[in-house]
């Protein structure tokens, strides 16, 4: 069966009046019909502008991308603007970090569902009202009926991040793209929110991708893990492989810190050192600063994604070498 | 909200006596006489006594202005020492006239700036940008009184264009909608304008680029919704800003037309207070001064009830 969506050789470059931020350099990975992709990374790794490409969401006029984004075979970079505002929020939809501000403050939250409904649907006003309460239902809001008539500040960051839920499944999507959907929760509410993700990919066959720093929501989440560093994907695996042998060695870093002590919540910052400039194409392994295994030929150029096994992609010159 | 309003009219009412007690108190703290003013400098002493005693002005100030509250409650607000008419005449045709003025000019500049900021703030090249933080700039830095005798002297001197002053034919006897009424608007309407285009236009700008930077806009996006139904939610968002500086900007047209009434002689409030004061007529004074400041409480009452009712988070009950 093909993908769903095939992202090949991904670059994303922002031009801005006083720099230039190579924030995605080559990503490729697949994400198939009813798979849950987790990609992983430090803040600042190009994890949110790799999601947001998929819907070319990025400030048009000072940004340059190539490559290839295909859902269902279908480009997606050099799609028409109109064939595009059709295909967000229809196919293709998007969870954001904060459902707080994801909303818009001065529209009660049944309008907005409606809203997206009607767009995409050509229902009427009050059938579109009528499927916004049935979705409340399904993610589960308490009195749909009346949370309808709420205001975004009405309700609490949970009960929000359920309603940013139910409108990004209110046209049926084959694709949902979660950008850290349960950083700004706390703990248990973002489990709670989490299930219910896990639970409505399920039911819907949904293709998931979920973009987070959290190694324990990963690995909960997701059928395969791709870890970023840079603008790169250094490491692509399923969850088992990943967890039980992560062969990158900055993958090694993130999981080995998460052994001790509980793995949901860990941050990533158990590894010395700090990320790089994105101002300048890398011309060496990013991560080689910070390696300790780093050898001459890490930084003489840089290294290509190598398979190392069944779909297991890694970005190292010592890819082969034993754990 | 109906009762957010009325409560809010209920607190108008403490409010308005501080107002009525502040404005007899200006008025009365001036110095000069009223009477001297209309009298000629050699009128035999009798006469003087008799005028004070019949507009009041020799009782003690207290008592002068509990009974001019007390007329003024009445809705009677004297007599204009100037003129003889009620005050209450010259003060309502006065007012309809500057609200006419008012209005034109709000409407030109409210619009006018709507249309600049958006722009701006959406521009994508730094030109359109760049340009319309000019027009603000110049907006509100030039002097307006400056302005309005520039374009008397270009569009009325020079060119012969437009009247240069009152707000009609010679012979009219109050604003009719017609072309010649029109024509008399035109220079006075845009140089009252430029202060109230300049503010607005940045703060339209300043509003929606902050509203666009704001995740909501992006969300939109990424669930279809094109530019224009993105532009009406952005423009719901800066509402209320936007109506805050408006309602501020509206009540200073009404209030700060000295200068252009004078200068264009339209017989507004401006041009009434500015005669009433070099002819020391106190009751004029007090009456346009007292209707200004409740025409600024209702305009505040407005602007806030209308806020409420466009932003939910605005919690007042
Ligand atoms: N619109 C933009 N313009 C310029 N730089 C951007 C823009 N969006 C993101 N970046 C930069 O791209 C890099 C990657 O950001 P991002 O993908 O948001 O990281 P994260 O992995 O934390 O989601 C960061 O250095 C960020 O500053
Ligand atoms: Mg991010």
């Amino acid at each position: 069966m093909s993908a769903l969506l095939e992202v090949r050789d991904l670059d994303v470059t922002f031009m801005t009046p006083d720099r230039t931020v190579h924030a995605v350099n080559g990503v490729s990975f697949d994400v198939k019909r009813g798979e849950t992709l987790g990609i992983l990374g430090e803040s600042g790794s190009g994890k949110s502008v790799t999601l947001r490409s998929i819907l070319r969401l990025h400030p048009e006029h000072r940004t340059r991308w190539s490559g290839s984004i295909k859902l269902e075979g279908v480009e997606i970079l050099t799609m028409d603007r109109r064939t595009l505002n059709d295909l967000r929020g229809q196919k293709i939809a998007m969870i954001f970090q904060e459902p707080a501000t994801a909303f818009d403050p001065v529209f009660t939250i049944g309008h907005q569902i409606a809203e997206t409904v009607r767009r995409h649907t050509g229902k009427s006003e009050s059938d579109a009202l009528k499927r916004a309460r049935e979705l409340l239902e399904m993610v589960r809001i308490p009195s749909p009926a009346q949370r309808l008539k709420a205001y975004p500040h009405e309700m609490s960051g949970g009960m929000r991040q359920r309603a940013m839920i139910a409108l990004a499944l209110s046209c049926n999507p084959s694709l949902l793209l979660a950008d850290e959907p349960t950083t700004a929760l706390d703990a248990t509410v973002q489990i709670q929110v989490l299930l219910l993700i896990r639970e409505l990919q399920r039911e819907l066959d949904l293709g998931v991708i979920f973009v987070t720093h959290d190694i324990g929501v990963a690995v909960e989440v997701s059928d395969r893990i791709g870890v970023m560093y840079a603008g790169k994907l250094v490491e692509l695996a399923s969850v088992e492989q990943m967890v039980d042998a992560p062969r990158h060695p900055y993958s090694r870093g993130l999981l080995a810190s998460t052994v001790q002590g509980s793995m949901r919540g860990q941050r990533l910052e158990a590894i010395p050192g700090a990320p790089p400039d994105l101002g300048e194409v890398p011309t060496a392994c990013s991560f080689a600063p910070r390696c300790k295994f780093a050898e001459p030929q890490c930084v003489s150029a840089p290294p290509t994604l190598g398979s190392v096994g069944d779909s297991h992609l890694v970005r190292c010159v010592r890819a082969e070498a034993p754990a | 909200m109906l009762l957010y309003a009325l409560r809010r009219l209920i607190y108008l009412v403490p409010v308005a006596f501080g107002v009525s007690l502040l404005v007899f108190a200006l008025v009365h703290l001036a110095p000069g006489d009223p009477i001297s003013a209309i009298v000629p400098p050699d009128a035999p002493q009798e006469v003087v006594d008799k005028l004070k005693e019949y507009y009041g002005f020799d009782k003690p100030l207290p008592v002068q202005y509990l009974r001019w509250l007390a007329v003024t409650l009445t809705g009677d607000f004297g007599t204009s020492i100037g003129t003889g008419r009620p005050v209450a005449t010259e003060v309502a045709s006065a007012f309809g006239n500057t609200i006419i003025l008012a209005i034109s000019a709000t409407t030109l500049a409210f619009s006018l700036a709507i249309f600049l900021g958006t722009a701006a703030a959406y521009a994508k090249t730094r030109i359109v940008d760049r340009l319309v933080t000019l027009i603000s700039l110049v907006g509100v830095s030039v002097p307006h009184f400056w302005l309005a005798i520039v374009l008397v002297i270009i569009f009325s001197v020079e060119l012969g264009m437009l009247p240069p002053m009152g707000l009609g034919p010679e012979n009219a006897t109050g604003w009719r909608l017609d072309w010649p009424h029109i024509q008399h608007m035109i220079l006075p309407t845009i140089a009252l304008s430029v202060i109230p285009l300049g503010v607005m236009t940045r703060t339209v700008r300043a509003t929606i680029k902050d509203i666009l930077n704001a995740e909501f806009v992006t969300a939109l996006q990424a669930k279809g919704m094109n530019d224009r139904q993105i532009l009406f939610h952005v423009l719901k968002n800066a509402a209320p800003t936007c109506l805050a500086v408006m309602g501020l900007q509206a009540g200073n047209l009404i209030g700060g037309s000295i200068l252009i009434e004078t200068v264009f002689a339209w017989p507004g409030t401006g041009f009434l207070l500015n005669s009433a004061i070099f002819r020391r007529d106190l009751p004029i004074l007090q009456g346009t001064t007292l209707v200004l400041a409740f025409f600024f409480m209702m305009l505040n009452l407005t602007v806030d009830v209308i806020q409420t009712m466009v932003d939910p988070r605005i919690k007042r009950g």
